[in-house]
C-alpha cells in the first residue's frame, strides 16, 4: 500500500526531519499506485500495474544544496537517505538562486481524490477494453487505445515547519478507431479526477461514429478557413502557450510576453475581449492539489480576464528579486465558455471546418508563439449550415494568440487533459499544406 | 500519468533550452557511480531464479533482465550551477511467454525471492491475457550465445571525471557566449551508462556495458529596444562515446561552407558556444525568406532528424501493423508496397542502412534486450523500399526467419519492445565535397542543425525547422536567413534527393530522448549521413507579427 494517509506521511516524515543536522532541510514524500491497460488491433497488446514509493531529502548549508532519494522508510533508512543528502549538500557549489525554506502555510482542503478510481481493478480495465473492441468490429473498425488509472499521495515537510499534504487520483482513456480499410479514423479523449464519470461505450461510440464518418475524405485546397475547434483541439494549442506566462523570461526580455522597449505584456490587452483564463484548484470538474512544489497555496488566479493579461508566475526567487509577491504556476487551465452549441456554430458557418484534434503540435517562433501541426482523427467540411464531407488533414501555421484574436464564438466547456476548455469558433485559421494521412 | 501542458514547472529547463529530462532511479553521490554492481557468477545465479521458475510453471520462453541504470546530468545558465544529479535505478524484468502470450513483471527486490515472485506474476498476467489472445506469439529463432560480454568503446568513463571539471568547462561555455555577445545560455551535459545483464531459455548469458554523452546548451540574444530575441541550439550530437567526446579535437573538425565549424566524433563546446552567440545575435537582423522553391544542402547535424522522423519511424513494423495506431500512429509505408518490389521511397542514389553496430552511434550494443546479436541490415536500396524495423516476435510476418536485433526497454522496469536501430544514409560513392555542391547550387538554402519539426501519424506530411539558415546564390553562400521552414511529403522528398557528399562529410546526428508506446519509454538513436542536396524543395516565410 503505496498510500498513506496525512498522518501516517506526517509521523515519516517528522522521523526522516528528527535526523536532520542541515542549516535548512525539506524532505518530500510521495507515492503511488496505478495501473493501465492497452490493446491494439482490437485485442489486448500489454497490461501493467505500477506502485511506487519515494522521499527526498534536499539539505542546506548556507547556499549549498543536496538531495538524496530513499523508497524505503525504516528508521535506519531514513538516517541514511538524510546524511547522505548532507554530505551532498557539503559537496556541492553555492547556488546564488537559494531561498530559504517556507514558513507554515494554510491550504484550503483538496477536492482532487476519488475512492472509484482508487479501487480500479484488472477486471474493469479489460471491460474497458471490451466495450472499445466489441461495438468497433461490429462495424469494421479496429480498436487501439488506453486506460490508465492511478492514486497518489503527495507530502511535504520542512525545517521551518511547513507541512503539506494532498492525495489524488486520474484516469485518462483515449481511443484510436480506424476502419477495416484504412479509409477513415476517429478518436475521443475522456479525462477524470473520479472514474465513475467514465463512460468506456459512450466514448468509444464518438470515435467510431467518427471513423465512419471520416471515410474517403476529399482534398480541398489549404488556406485561411473558419474552424470550429473541439475542446481538444483548442487544449492542445492553448496548452502551448502556457509557457508565456512565466515571469522570469518575460523580463529577460525572451518571452511573447517581453514588451517592445523593455517589460512586459502585463496589464495589456492581447487578445478578443471575450477570453478570460483562470486556474482554480478546488474547480470541482478539475480539481488539483492545493498547493505548489515551493509550498505555496495555490489559489483561484486570473490569468487573462477579458482580453487583458492580468497575471504572470513568480517562482519565490524571482519575486524576491522583483520585489513581488510569488505567484505559483497554475495547476490547471480554465477557459470561459459561451452559449452556443455545437449545432449552433456548425449552423451559423456559411463555409468552415469541423476539427477533432491537433496533432504533432511545435514550437516555430517563440517570439510570435507560432506553432505548426496537423488535424487528425476526424476533419469536416460545412457548408451553409451543414457538415458536407470529411476532408484530408491540413498542416496549420498558427498562433494560439491570433487565433483568440479571430475569435468568433464560444461554447460548452468541456474537461481535457485536466483542463476546463469551450468549443470555440475562429476566423481565419491558417492551414498551409494537405497531408494523406489517415 | 499525463500531466497538463499549461502547468509549466519553474526551473531546469526555464528559458532558451526546453528539454524533455527523463529522470529514473535514485539520487546518489557522484562517487557511487563507480561502485562495482552485481559480480557476473551473482548476475547469472539470480537470473536462473527466474528462468527456472517460468519452466516450472509451464512458460515456453522467459528471459530476465537484471539493470543498473547511472544518469549524471549536470545543468547550468549564465556563471550558475542550476543543478547536478546524479541516479541508479536497479532492478530485474522478468518476461515469459506461456499460452503463446506475453507476460511482464518486474521488481527491484533482486534476491532470490523477490524474482520468484515477478516470475510468477509474469506468468499468471501471460496465463491470464492468452484468454483474449487471438495471434499466439511466433519467435524468431535465436542462436544461443553462451556467456558473452560487450562494452561500448570509450577513452575515458564519465564516471571517473570529477563533477567540478565537467561544471567548469559548461561555465567556460557559458561565460565564452556571454564574451561574444549573448545575453543569456543555458547548458548541459547528459550521461548515461546502462550496466545490462541479460539471460533467456535459449541460451543466452550476456554482460553489456553502455555509455552515452550528450553535451548541448541554448544561447539567446535579444534587442531589447525592438522587443525580438532568438536562440541559437548547440550542434554537438549525442553520441555512444565516453567523456573523450569533450576533447574538441581539431582532426575532428570540419569548416561549414558558411564559415564555422562542425564537429564529428570530438566536440569542442567553448567554440560552438562563441560561435553561437555570435549567430544568434545576427539572427536578429537577418533577412526574412522569401518564400517559394529552393534546392535544399542539409548539414548532416540538420538531415538526421529528417531521417528520423520520415524513414526510421515509419519504417517501424509495429507501427506499420498498427500497434502504435492510438498514440504514434501507423505509416504511409504498408506490406503492400513492401511486398511489390518496386516502392520508389527515394531516388536511385538514395540508400538507407539499419544498423546496430555502428561505431560511436546512441544505438551500439553487442545484444539487443531479447539476446539477438545485432547486425546491420538494409532499409532502402537503390531508392526502393526492400525491408523494415523487426523483432523476434514480428519477423515471421515478413516471412524472414531472423531478428533485426532492435528490441529495447529503457530500463529493468519497462518491458522491451521494438525501438529504431541506427539509421543512416550511405555515403555519395563518387568524391564530392560540401564545397563543390555549394557551387552547383543556383537559387538554394544551406540548412545546419535541428528545429522545429513536426510530421503527420502516417509520415506523409512534415514541416522542418533548422538551427541556421544560410542563402546560396548562384553557387555561393550570400548571408543568413530567418524564419526558414520547408515542407514536403516523405517520398516526394526522397525522389528529389539529388546529390549526396562522399564520406569525408559523413558525420552522426542523434536523438537522446526519443519517447514511443504508451506507457511512453525513451530510447537513443544516432542517425549519419553526408551533406546531401533535395531539389525543388517547398520553403516557407515563418514570419508573423502579433
Amino acid at each position: 500500500m503505496a498510500i498513506y494517509t496525512e498522518e501516517e506521511a506526517r509521523k515519516i516524515l517528522e522521523k526522516a526531519m528528527s535526523f536532520s543536522k542541515a542549516d535548512a532541510c525539506v524532505i518530500n514524500l510521495g507515492g503511488s499506485e496505478s495501473g493501465n491497460i492497452r490493446y491494439a488491433r482490437n485485442t489486448v497488446s500489454t497490461a501493467g500495474h505500477q506502485s511506487n514509493q519515494s522521499l527526498a531529502v534536499e539539505a542546506s548549508f548556507g547556499k549549498k544544496s543536496g538531495t538524496a532519494t530513499i523508497d524505503e522508510f525504516d528508521d535506519a533508512s531514513l538516517e541514511k537517505v538524510v546524511r547522505r543528502a548532507e554530505e551532498l549538500a557539503q559537496l556541492s557549489p553555492e547556488n546564488p538562486e537559494f531561498m530559504e525554506p517556507l514558513g507554515p502555510q494554510t491550504y484550503d482542503e483538496s477536492v482532487s481524490y476519488s475512492e472509484a478510481t482508487a479501487n480500479t481493478t484488472p477486471e474493469f480495465r479489460a471491460d474497458v477494453a471490451a466495450k472499445s473492441i466489441k461495438p468497433a468490429s461490429e462495424k469494421e473498425v479496429t480498436a487501439a487505445g488506453f486506460l490508465d488509472d492511478g492514486a497518489g499521495f503527495s507530502a511535504m515537510l520542512n525545517s521551518n515547519g511547513l507541512f503539506a499534504y494532498n492525495k489524488s487520483t486520474n484516469v485518462d482513456f483515449t481511443v484510436t478507431m480506424r476502419t477495416d480499410d484504412g479509409t477513415g479514423s476517429g478518436w475521443v479523449t475522456r479525462d477524470y479526477n473520479d472514474i465513475s464519470k467514465f463512460d468506456a461505450e459512450e466514448a468509444s461510440a464518438i470515435a467510431i461514429d467518427k471513423a465512419v464518418m471520416s471515410r474517403e475524405a476529399r482534398a480541398i485546397e489549404p488556406g485561411r478557413y473558419t474552424v470550429i475547434l473541439e475542446p481538444a483541439a483548442a487544449e492542445e494549442l492553448l496548452g502551448n502557450m502556457g509557457r508565456a506566462f512565466n515571469a522570469r523570461t518575460a523580463d529577460e526580455g525572451r518571452s511573447f510576453m517581453s514588451k517592445e522597449g523593455g517589460g512586459t505584456k502585463l496589464g495589456d490587452k492581447i487578445v478578443d475581449e471575450r477570453v478570460t483564463i483562470w486556474s482554480d484548484p478546488l474547480h470541482p470538474d478539475v480539481p488539483t492539489s492545493t498547493w505548489s512544489g515551493e509550498g505555496l497555496p495555490r489559489k483561484k488566479t486570473i490569468w487573462v480576464e477579458n482580453g487583458v493579461v492580468k497575471n504572470l508566475a513568480y517562482d519565490r526567487y524571482w519575486a524576491s528579486q522583483q520585489g513581488v509577491d510569488p505567484v505559483p504556476y497554475p495547476s490547471n487551465m480554465i477557459m470561459q465558455g459561451g452559449d452556443a452549441s455545437l449545432d449552433d456554430m456548425i449552423k451559423s458557418t456559411k463555409r468552415g471546418i469541423l476539427v477533432t484534434r491537433f496533432w504533432y503540435i511545435r514550437s516555430v517562433d517563440p517570439q510570435t508563439m507560432l506553432f505548426t501541426g496537423l488535424t487528425r482523427d476526424g476533419t469536416f467540411y460545412i457548408e451553409n449550415g451543414q457538415i458536407k464531407y470529411p476532408v484530408k488533414n491540413f498542416r496549420f501555421n498558427e498562433s494560439p494568440v491570433i487565433m483568440l484574436n479571430n475569435l468568433e464564438e464560444l461554447g460548452e466547456q468541456v474537461r481535457v487533459n485536466g483542463n476546463l476548455i469551450p468549443y470555440m469558433k475562429i476566423r481565419d485559421f491558417t492551414f498551409t499544406s494537405l497531408s494523406d494521412a489517415v | 500519468m499525463k500531466r497538463r501542458n499549461f502547468v509549466q514547472l519553474t526551473g531546469l529547463g526555464a528559458g532558451a533550452l526546453m528539454l524533455p529530462v527523463s529522470m529514473m532511479g535514485n539520487d546518489i553521490a557522484a562517487e557511487a557511480l563507480l561502485e562495482p554492481g552485481l559480480d557476473l557468477f551473482t548476475k547469472k545465479s539470480l537470473a536462473d531464479v527466474a528462468l527456472n521458475t517460468a519452466r516450472s510453471l509451464g512458460a515456453s520462453y522467459a528471459d530476465a533482465r537484471i539493470g543498473r541504470y547511472l544518469n549524471q546530468y549536470v545543468f547550468t545558465r549564465e556563471d550558475k550551477v542550476q543543478n547536478v544529479v546524479n541516479t541508479e535505478s536497479f532492478g530485474v524484468g522478468v518476461r515469459v511467454i506461456a499460452n503463446g502470450t506475453w507476460g511482464f513483471a518486474s521488481t527491484n527486490d533482486v534476491t532470490d525471492a523477490g524474482i520468484k515472485k515477478a516470475t510468477q506474476q509474469a506468468v499468471a498476467i501471460a496465463k491470464a491475457n492468452s484468454k483474449i489472445q487471438t495471434d499466439p506469439v511466433v519467435l524468431a529463432p535465436v542462436e544461443a550465445h553462451g556467456e558473452v560480454s560487450w562494452k561500448t568503446p570509450l577513452k575515458k568513463d564519465f564516471r571517473e571525471v570529477p563533477v567540478s571539471e565537467k561544471v567548469e568547462l559548461l561555465l567556460d561555455a557559458n561565460a565564452a557566449a556571454m564574451n561574444a555577445g549573448a545575453n543569456f545560455v543555458n547548458s548541459a551535459l547528459f550521461m548515461v551508462n546502462e550496466q545490462k545483464y541479460f539471460a533467456s531459455t535459449d541460451g543466452s548469458y550476456i554482460d553489456q556495458d553502455i555509455h552515452r554523452i550528450w553535451p548541448t546548451f541554448g544561447v539567446t540574444a535579444i534587442d531589447r529596444e525592438a522587443g525580438k530575441f532568438k536562440s541559437r541550439q548547440a550542434l554537438s550530437a549525442p553520441m555512444g562515446m565516453g567523456y573523450e567526446y569533450m576533447d574538441g579535437l581539431e582532426s575532428e573538425k570540419l569548416m561549414s561552407p558558411a564559415g564555422f565549424n562542425l564537429y564529428r566524433n570530438s566536440y569542442d563546446i567553448i567554440e560552438d558556444a562563441t560561435t553561437a552567440a555570435k549567430q544568434a545575435k545576427e539572427m536578429l537582423t537577418a533577412e526574412s525568406v522569401q518564400p517559394g522553391k529552393y534546392d535544399l544542402v542539409l548539414e548532416p547535424n540538420h538531415l538526421g532528424l529528417t531521417i528520423h522522423e520520415s524513414v526510421g519511424h515509419p519504417l517501424e513494423l509495429d507501427r506499420v501493423l498498427g500497434y502504435e495506431a492510438n498514440y504514434a500512429g501507423t505509416s504511409f509505408a504498408t506490406l503492400d508496397k513492401w511486398k511489390s518490389g518496386d516502392f520508389k521511397y527515394g531516388s536511385d542514389i538514395v540508400n538507407i542502412v539499419a544498423d546496430k553496430t555502428q561505431p560511436h552511434s546512441l544505438g551500439a550494443v553487442g545484444y539487443d534486450d531479447e539476446g539477438v546479436k545485432t547486425k546491420k541490415w538494409d532499409l532502402i536500396r537503390n531508392g526502393i523500399l526492400v525491408n523494415y524495423e523487426a523483432i523476434r516476435d514480428q519477423v515471421s510476418i515478413l516471412d524472414q526467419n531472423e531478428s533485426h536485433g532492435c528490441c529495447y526497454a529503457q530500463s529493468w522496469n519497462d518491458v522491451q519492445f521494438q525501438r529504431m536501430p541506427n539509421i543512416s544514409l550511405e555515403a555519395g560513392k563518387e568524391p564530392y565535397s560540401v564545397e563543390e555542391m555549394i557551387k552547383d547550387v543556383e537559387k538554394g538554402i544551406y540548412i545546419a542543425g535541428r528545429g522545429s519539426y513536426s510530421i503527420d501519424q502516417q509520415r506523409y506530411n512534415f514541416q522542418f525547422g533548422g538551427t541556421v539558415f544560410y542563402e546560396i546564390k548562384e553557387g555561393k553562400i550570400v548571408g543568413m536567413l530567418n524564419d526558414v521552414a520547408y515542407q514536403s511529403n516523405t517520398q516526394e522528398f526522397w525522389n528529389s534527393c539529388a546529390k549526396i557528399c562522399d564520406e569525408g562529410d559523413y558525420r552522426l546526428f542523434g536523438s537522446f530522448f526519443d519517447g514511443k508506446g504508451q506507457p511512453s519509454q525513451v530510447s537513443a538513436v544516432s542517425h549519419g549521413s553526408s551533406t546531401t542536396r533535395f531539389d525543388g524543395v517547398n520553403v516557407i516565410n515563418t514570419g508573423r507579427s502579433v
